[in-house]
């Protein structure tokens, strides 16, 4: 038993449904009581999903433990085939009823339904929602991949994107560009906008891009020793491993160098320009997934010129690769999952700048340490509408912008330096872009400090009561009701005479 | 799961057709609860004794992370100690142990159960009395089950209130209790007009701390503020208070009939009611006579969410003139909500519980103009043309009293009026 704050991860089976729900024509029927349906909200709300996610929920209830889950089971996934008229089947156990042993394999076995069913065992109390992607599509691809005749270019499948993945969907865009860019086929992108029937064509290419090794290493792995596929261990996240991917793709391929065009590419010259001479030595903390991680290091120390003080991950699925980087780094390597151990990481090192997830950036803002998202899990801030990726030559360029926001800009850094004292622009005012850190003291003084109108003591009580953000405009509407209608002091039941009479 | 839908008439005072259902619900678990709970009772710790599912749920279902370090946190089961009981014991007593070190401003300690602690049968009522005779009198420590096979949403929160009611102070005074957790605001503001009914002896149940909380007479009457405590009401009952049975505060018109009952519970006279009310019921009514013109006679349907649902369907429908297509409930405890579904007029479909997929066909098929839903199902809907109001503000928000009546309505009004200002 461990006492768990915040997560990085959800359970196995969430795993799951990010690969079920970035794929089409595929359903999952997860064995679950009443409750996990939360999940759902995870996709329709932070990616804004415009579909439910091809969940069926068996929502067992306590009567029906003993008597019929098993039946009800069944039924579920009986009825989702009707309605769904999926290509194929997922169907698994939640927490719960990997305790109650139904055996959801076995008895959507026994249904003897006309499409493939692919059972999963995600090991609730082991493992956690990185694996359950990793291996939910491991057993998509080994129960759909079949021999296929290769194309006769040179192509390639984009392998690990799924749904809530951290910029996947802008990543697979920029990827497809430099492929097309380099003269190479692309033969399918999975899971993201995969249908069983496309894994079926899978081993038509010649290689594999292991985008994202969270999510995808298991079937990769599994292609090579199958089908003889080789695939690519390099993520391609900054300028440098962008360039050793390609350069890794060049020699799968057999060709000696391809032109990739980087007139996109802002981030070189970005950073060499003398604006960015304060980056130097800047003292930077990574946190997040390992891939995230590994690749923000490099940047963080090649491409910006950052000193890494500190990095670690929450997948310890990569703790090795987190720990031989960090060696080589000569700093230490934090592998938790454990929230207040992260913080207390950063308590203690004190860094300039924060790279992590939504934790990492909660924590930096208790601790008035700037921080930039690089990894899952994100909030729904973190899914923009523009175009914003991670990988290649645009995603160098989104990454320099991101990381640079946060920061404090060059002169204005020496300003605050000189002037410390000063009440409005000191070091506890923030960079002068972001306009998140008003003085608390300034609000206090307004309620108070009022000339014409004297608000009865239970009246600024109330007013109090009402939530901050809303709290100035109430307060200006009073003044003006009372003022037109010629009170001197405010009550409380003045206070809402003037709700009323502003209602919408 | 078509079989297991079926009508049935219930009684009251007219018959009303219920439409029960069962199937998968798109609904939380009572662990939901916390998320404010948390916050109202200010010295209490809630310790979920679960799996990863559901810490994950917490820190999901609010779609929002609390910037504090929250009162909450959950005890992850792990594969050891799913092997052997003693052990799981063992180990929560130690995780509590250190929590209350970390943490020695709680007073209250609440052993939350899930899922995966009831299919194992952890005893935590156990559990929290061996842990009470560790800390009490220091910490008092109580327990109560939020698990997704035994409680939906807002039944965390009866199950929380009526874990309380055993501990409740005895006396034999004469008191009033008002239950159920409400935003602060809106306690303040009910409790004072209760005040000025000339009804002193008045306490909330959740008190805002261990000092604060009720105590408890054969004399103890108590009205509720939310119509999903009747586990609460049970216990409540049992210790001998009497329930004052009313229609629910929301509206002008419930508000001004919840306090009626009370008015006539404690012989108020009528003189006496109308100074009290009369100012704020005039509020409520200009406050809601601006926003009905957006809300007649539009057609609404809510999916079953907080238990919420038949109060507000009588508030929207008799206040604000909407028409009820379909009132979705995930529970319905007629002796609770009879008051409130006495009052609706062309009864609408009252359902029960939940099959998604085929409440989803109905509501397509009706096309109503405001869909009231989970988060879950909201901008899926919104996609297919629908226009959705999320419940989960319902519940976050104040909307009870009169003051709050016009921000009551407001909620279903602005979606409807953003639909019409977008032009894109």
């Amino acid at each position: 038993m461990k006492l768990s704050i915040w997560t990085y991860e959800g359970p196995p089976h969430v795993g799951a449904m990010r690969v079920a729900t970035a794929m089409e024509k595929l359903h999952f029927v997860l064995h679950a009581p009443q409750g996990d349906t939360y999940a759902d909200l995870l996709f329709t709300m932070i990616e804004r999903g415009n579909k439910r996610p091809p969940v069926t929920y068996t929502t067992f209830q306590a009567r029906d433990l003993g008597a019929d889950t098993a039946d009800l089971f069944k039924k579920s996934c009986e009825e989702a085939v009707e309605r769904f008229k999926p290509e194929a089947l997922l169907v698994g156990a939640s927490c719960t009823a990997e305790l109650i042993q139904d055996d959801p394999g076995g008895l959507a076995d026994a249904l003897n339904l006309e499409i493939p069913v692919i059972p999963l065992e995600l090991p609730s109390y082991q493992r956690k929602e990185n694996f359950g992607t990793d291996e939910t599509f491991y057993q998509i691809v080994k129960a759909l991949a079949c021999p296929q005749e290769m194309t006769e270019k040179f192509s390639v499948n984009i392998l690990g994107p799924t749904a809530l993945g951290f910029r996947h969907r802008d990543d697979v865009r920029e990827l497809k560009t430099i492929l097309d860019d380099l003269n190479i086929d692309l033969n399918i992108v999975a899971p993201l906008g995969a249908a069983p029937s496309s894994i079926k064509i899978l081993t038509k290419a010649h290689a594999n891009i292991m985008l994202y090794p969270e999510s995808s290493e298991l079937a990769c792995r599994w292609l090579k020793e199958n089908f003889g596929m080789p695939y690519t261990e390099h993520t391609p996240i900054g300028i440098n491993s962008t360039k050793d991917f390609i350069e890794e793709l060049n020699q799968i391929r057999g060709v000696r160098d391809s032109f990739s065009d980087t007139s996109r590419l802002n981030f070189d010259w970005w950073s060499k320009s003398v604006d960015s001479n304060y980056f130097t030595g800047k003292r930077v903390f990574i946190f997040g997934d390992a891939t995230h991680v590994a690749t923000a290091s490099r940047i963080a120390k090649e491409e910006m010129a950052f000193s890494i003080v500190g990095i670690g991950c929450y997948n310890r699925e990569y703790a090795r690769k987190i720990r031989s980087l960090a060696k080589d780094l000569s700093v230490d390597a934090l592998i938790s999952d454990d929230y207040l151990e992260v913080e207390k990481r950063i308590a203690d090192l004190q860094p300039e700048l924060i790279l992590g997830s939504q934790m990492e950036r909660h924590i930096g803002k208790r601790l008035g340490i700037p921080c930039a998202v690089i990894s899952a899990p994100f909030h729904v801030q973190d899914h923009p509408a523009r175009f914003s990726p991670q990988v290649g030559w645009e995603g160098a360029n989104v990454i320099f912008d991101t990381w640079v926001h946060p920061l404090v800009m060059g002169l204005e850094e020496h300003l605050l330096g000189m002037f410390r004292e000063d009440f409005e622009f000191n070091d506890t005012a923030g960079p002068s872009h972001l306009s998140n850190s008003k003085s608390k003291l300034n609000e206090e003084k307004e309620i108070i400090a009022d000339n014409e109108i004297i608000w009865a003591p239970e009246a600024t009580k109330e007013l109090k009561k009402i939530p901050f953000f809303v709290r100035g405009k109430a307060k200006r509407n009073t003044e003006k009701f009372a003022f037109e209608n010629g009170h001197s002091a405010i009550t409380k039941d003045l206070l809402y005479e003037a709700k009323a009479h502003y209602a919408r | 799961m078509n079989e297991h839908s079926n009508i049935e008439k219930i009684g009251g005072c007219s018959e009303i057709p219920v439409l029960k259902e069962r199937g998968q619900r798109e609904v939380f678990c009572g662990l939901t609860g916390i998320i404010w709970l948390h916050r109202k009772i200010q010295d209490a710790f809630f310790l979920v004794v679960g799996s990863r599912t559901c810490a994950h749920l917490l820190q999901s279902a609010a779609g929002v992370m609390i910037f504090a370090e929250p009162r909450f946190g959950t005890a992850i089961l792990e594969e050891k100690d799913l092997a052997g009981m003693a052990d799981a014991h063992e180990e929560l007593d130690r995780e509590v142990a250190n929590l209350l070190k970390r943490r020695p401003d709680i007073k209250q300690l609440f052993l939350v159960g899930s899922c995966p602690s009831e299919v194992i049968k952890l005893d935590l009522s156990n559990a929290a009395e061996r842990l009470s005779k560790i800390y009490f009198p220091k910490v008092k420590v109580l327990n109560f089950s939020g698990s997704g096979i035994e409680t939906t949403f807002t039944q965390g929160e009866d199950a929380c209130l009526a874990s309380l009611v055993p501990t409740l102070e005895e006396t034999d005074e004469e008191n009033l209790i008002l239950v159920g957790s409400l935003p602060d605001i809106v306690e303040d503001q009910l409790v004072e007009l209760i005040k000025e009914l000339g009804i002193k002896e008045i306490t909330v149940l959740p008190g805002r701390d261990r000092g604060t909380m009720p105590s408890i007479s054969k004399k103890s009457k108590f009205i509720l503020a939310q119509p999903f405590l009747t586990d609460t009401t049970e216990a409540l009952e049992k210790r001998g208070a009497s329930r004052i049975n009313a229609p629910f505060p929301f509206g002008e018109e419930g508000t001004t009939l919840w306090l009626r009952s009370i008015k006539e519970s404690y012989g108020v006279s009528d003189d006496k009611f109308e100074i009290v009310t009369s100012a704020p019921r005039k509020r409520a009514q200009i406050g809601l006579e601006k926003l009905r013109t957006s809300l007649q006679g539009k057609t609404i349907f809510f999916f079953p969410d907080s238990q919420l649902e038949i109060p507000l369907a009588r508030f929207l429908s008799r206040e604000c003139g909407m028409k009820l297509i379909e009132v979705g409930s995930p529970y319905i405890n007629r002796s609770i909500v009879d008051k409130d579904l006495e009052l609706i007029e062309n009864m609408p479909v009252i359902s029960e519980g939940q099959d998604v997929d085929l409440q989803l066909d109905r509501c397509r098929e009706s096309n109503p103009d405001i869909t009231v839903c989970g988060l879950g199902l909201a901008n899926p809907l919104e996609a297919e043309g629908l226009t959705t109001k999320w419940a989960i503000e319902l519940v976050f928000t104040p909307i009870h009293g009169y003051e709050q009546a016009q921000d009551l309505a407001e909620l279903f009004v602005r979606p409807l009026k953003r639909k019409e200002a977008l032009f894109i």
